[in-house]
């Protein structure tokens, strides 16, 4: 049996003529210690799915099995690290780790909990911050501070949705190796959602991408055949990351292709030219 | 925006003293040009405008004593003939207290109202240290006997009233702060609730102060009709508090009720209770909202107070005001323009007072307005 399994799951929003269904036959099934990554375009249902598994939405149909009892709230077995970090902005940064170990460990001491949260704020190198307020952090540290608060929960899965993505291209690369560090450590199950093949590839055992919502469902999955730890360098002269990303890479565009065939209403732009636009504004 | 940057921990001046450097740098100087415009902005425009304010008020006030003082002389002229009028005349321009044209008063008359206002104050506080002086021998005797002290009774001066107008005008803002708070954070919470209570809001907020008086008289006349005290002042705090509270309960259920939907996954995904959600996440992400609604809030008050005193005949300003007046003494109309500046000055202060409360208790600057 899978650690996390979906079956069939679908998710609807609105009722009657407004209904919009955003997935659709949704079959998933990640085993202990994996780490899946889900690659889909923008709007395409991601974050749908990923509150289904955390316990935020329940399914219109189908199931949701973690390992083998139905998902119907949220869990501190599950971590979550949100896109846009979801700090509380009123708190510093050892606050915000704090009601989470808190909450997640009721009968600890206080000196116990203070402990753990100066561990993973440690390991997320935030100690010096640790008394700082999140609107006086950059983005890269603010998501480290959301990884060290789902991870001090101690959770037996992480779910991240794209929480990568509003970083820059330097930092999105440090903190891709300090979440496979801490991943690699205690070899927990791991779920991404993103939408960076790449870091996909360079993070995941298995990716699978979304086919576009409406009606979004899951494409067939593309198994990473790359020992760990993977070296980002040496990762662009490996044939089967070639491989693997071209084949990826052409179906998403496939994917797209037919989506953008689907759309029937084509409005044609009027022909119109400034008549001295360049004259005009000297 | 810039006076918003009081940040927590660090409370900055209330009044920035930054143009004295700006000043010193005019007079070695070394000032760029920007900042003679921004001197040229901050400064020397208000100044400006105040100076044509009080010019144009002169020369207003100048021809209303005209227009009356022609009026006086004709109407002598009418009535009792040529020399009824050029006496009339004569005592006008002597500047004889009797026969002073009553109008809007001068920027010059109003100064000098004000000190003697002051003057007042002084003999008045003078007078009630002199009493207590006398009586304390007395009033250890009565005190000893069971007897309660004499008091002071005698006239308030000024600023007794001003101090007297800031109790009533605070009594009614916490008034105000106890019911509307929780209420509202009762409201946001539970839609039902808002529901219930939501036709009641939207009936009531739009009620007038001087309706509000009379119902409050309606109820705190019967409630205190044992007591044998003064119940005008219970009066006009609770008025205060009812015509102002308002504001804050509207904005604390919009608050409560429009939290971040962010904050609220993170509360459950973290399994936060419900006791713990609201104080932890839900009041604090609403607290920048209802501030703004307490200074709404306050700043309703102290408005309508002046009103409400005038109507309860509780001693402050409003009651100084319409005393004033009723009075139609030759200093009366320059008395309540006094009471006019003033009542707009601690307006303006207690505005400030409570954006410096917000900007050190709110997490998002940019929200304070």
């Amino acid at each position: 049996m899978a650690y996390l399994e979906l079956k069939n799951v679908c998710k609807t929003y609105g009722a009657g003529a407004n209904e919009t269904q955003v997935l659709s036959d949704i079959n998933l099934e990640i085993e202990e210690g994996e780490f899946v990554a889900i690659v889909g375009f923008t709007g395409s249902g991601k974050t749908t799915l990923v509150n289904l598994i955390n316990g935020l939405l329940s399914p219109t149909e189908g199931e949701i099995l973690f390992k083998g009892i139905p998902v119907e709230s949220t869990s501190h077995e599950r971590g979550v690290i949100f896109q846009n970090y979801s700090l509380l902005p009123w708190l510093t940064v050892g606050q915000n780790v704090y009601m989470a170990v808190k909450e997640a460990f009721p009968d600890k001491s206080k000196s116990e909990l203070n402990g753990i949260v100066n561990d993973y704020v440690e390991m997320v190198n935030l100690s010096p911050a640790i008394n700082k307020r999140p609107n006086e952090l950059s983005g890269g540290m603010r998501q480290r501070v959301a990884v060290a608060r789902a991870l001090s929960m101690k959770p037996e899965m992480i779910i991240m949705d794209e929480p990568l993505s509003a970083l820059d291209a330097l930092t999105r690369g440090n903190l891709q190796d300090e979440i496979l560090n801490i991943w690699g450590k205690d070899q927990r199950t791991a779920l991404l959602i993103t939408n960076d093949v790449d870091e996909g590839i360079y993070m995941a055992d298995r990716i699978i991408p979304l086919r576009p919502g409406p009606n979004a469902t899951l494409g067939p999955e593309f198994k990473i055949d790359i020992d760990r730890p993977r070296d980002k360098t040496e990762l662009n002269d490996n044939p089967n990351y070639k491989k693997t990303r071209n084949a990826i890479i052409e179906y998403l565009i496939n994917i797209g292709e037919q989506r953008k065939s689907e759309v029937q209403d084509l409005v044609e732009l009027p022909e119109l030219e400034p008549e001295s636009f360049v004259g005009r504004f000297k | 925006m810039k006076q918003q940057s009081i940040a927590l921990g660090k409370p900055r001046l209330f009044i920035r003293l930054g143009f004295i450097t700006t000043f010193k740098d005019l007079f070695s100087g070394n000032l760029a040009k920007e900042e003679i415009q921004k001197l040229l902005r901050k400064f020397i425009v208000p100044i400006a405008s105040i100076l044509l304010f009080l010019g144009l008020w002169h020369m207003g006030a100048k021809a209303l004593y005209n227009i009356e003082a022609d009026f006086r002389i004709n109407k002598a002229l009418v009535e009792r003939g040529q020399e009824a009028a050029d006496a009339e005349a004569a005592c006008i321009d002597s500047g004889d207290i009797t026969c002073q044209p009553n109008s809007l008063p001068s920027p010059a008359q109003v100064w000098n109202s004000y000190k003697s206002l002051l003057r007042d104050h002084s003999i008045i506080t003078a007078d009630k240290k002199a009493f207590v002086v006398k009586t304390a021998a007395l009033n250890e005797k009565r005190i000893a006997q069971g007897k309660d002290p004499i008091v002071y009774t005698g006239r308030p001066s000024f600023v007794d009233q001003i101090l007297r107008s800031l109790k009533t005008v605070f009594a009614g803002f916490f008034l105000a702060f106890l019911v509307a708070v929780p209420l509202g954070i009762f409201m946001g919470l539970s839609p039902t609730l808002k529901s219930a209570f939501n036709w009641f809001i939207q009936i009531f907020k739009p009620v007038s102060p001087v309706v509000w008086y009379l119902l409050v008289f309606m109820i705190v006349k019967t409630v205190l009709i044992d007591s044998s005290e003064d119940s005008s002042f219970t009066i006009s705090f609770v008025s205060v508090g009812l015509c102002s509270m308002w504001a804050t309960l509207v904005n604390t259920a919009v608050g409560v009720s429009s939290v971040d939907k962010d904050y609220l996954n993170v509360a459950k995904v973290l399994k936060l209770g419900s006791f713990q959600k609201i104080f932890k996440v839900v009041l604090p992400s609403s607290l920048p909202l209802i501030f703004t609604g307490l200074k709404i809030t306050l700043s309703v008050a102290w408005m309508v107070l002046i009103a409400i005193e005038l109507l309860a005949q509780s001693p402050g300003l409003g009651l100084f005001v319409w005393e004033e007046f009723q009075n139609g003494a030759n200093d009366s109309n320059s008395k309540i323009i006094v009471a006019m500046f003033l009542i707009g000055l601690i307006g303006f202060l207690l505005d400030r007072l409570m954006l410096m409360i917000q900007n050190a208790v709110s997490f998002n600057k940019s929200q304070a307005i």
